[in-house]
């Protein structure tokens, strides 16, 4: 079975064609939190640049990514810390 | 759950939820008017998990430190102590996460976005365009 991590990375890519991407698992910092699993997989951090974000403001970056993910929040992901790039805006 | 796409609901989960103007909305929860009244009765309201006093959440935490740092009065509402408002808010403002931040009725944005906000000068900007007082 794939890991959240790989789906995220699947889904990520399929929708913003990223000139980066990065995902990072960051569910063991917060073990024992309010939304914390056992299992883990529960905690994200995401690093994306795409074209498809030229243009469009910060809530709607973030509301993209959300949508991609749905079935992942429905499913568990209880938290994303997103920083989402145009690929001018680098540096 | 019952998903918002009932045949008699088709659409309306499709909309921002505070975009409805209309008055007794039978579509929409009781909860939204609760969430409607918080966040126009006060300049900057910040759900939040814990109090402003004691985050439980290292991303309610940060919010809470960029708010107190930028010299801005606001309101904390703990979703921990208020499972309505827990769920409700989520739906409202269609975000899937906690904390969010509201000026001035307007959904902001949630840990990253304010943060980001902070570090290159648009929160300043954002609170003196909408007239929220701060520190300079």
């Amino acid at each position: 079975m794939s890991s959240r991590a790989d789906r995220i990375r699947i889904a990520l890519s399929e929708r913003f064609a990223p000139l980066s991407l990065e995902v990072m698992d960051d569910s063991h910092r917060h073990a024992g939190h309010a939304g914390a699993r056992p299992e883990g997989e529960t905690h994200y951090t995401v690093i994306l640049v795409s074209p498809q974000f030229q243009g469009m403001n910060r809530v709607a970056r973030s509301r993209a990514v959300h949508e991609a993910l749905a079935t992942e929040f429905a499913n568990g992901l209880h938290a994303l810390a997103l920083t989402l790039r145009a690929p001018d805006e680098l540096g | 759950m019952k998903p918002w796409g009932s045949p008699e609901q088709a659409g309306v989960g499709a909309l921002p939820p505070n975009f409805s103007e209309r008055p007794g909305d039978m579509t929409e929860p009781p909860v939204f008017d609760r969430i409607r009244t918080l966040v126009s009765g006060h300049d900057v309201v910040l759900f939040m998990k814990g109090d402003r006093h004691m985050p439980r959440c290292g991303f309610s935490n940060t919010v809470v430190q960029v708010l107190d740092v930028t010299g801005v009065d606001f309101v904390d509402v703990d979703v921990l102590a208020d499972d309505e408002i827990r769920e409700g808010i989520k739906a409202f403002t269609d975000w899937p996460t906690i904390p969010q931040l509201y000026v001035k009725g307007e959904f902001v944005g949630g840990c990253d976005i304010v943060r980001e906000m902070y570090q290159t000068g648009e929160l300043r900007d954002l609170l003196a365009q909408k007239g929220v007082p701060h520190a300079a």
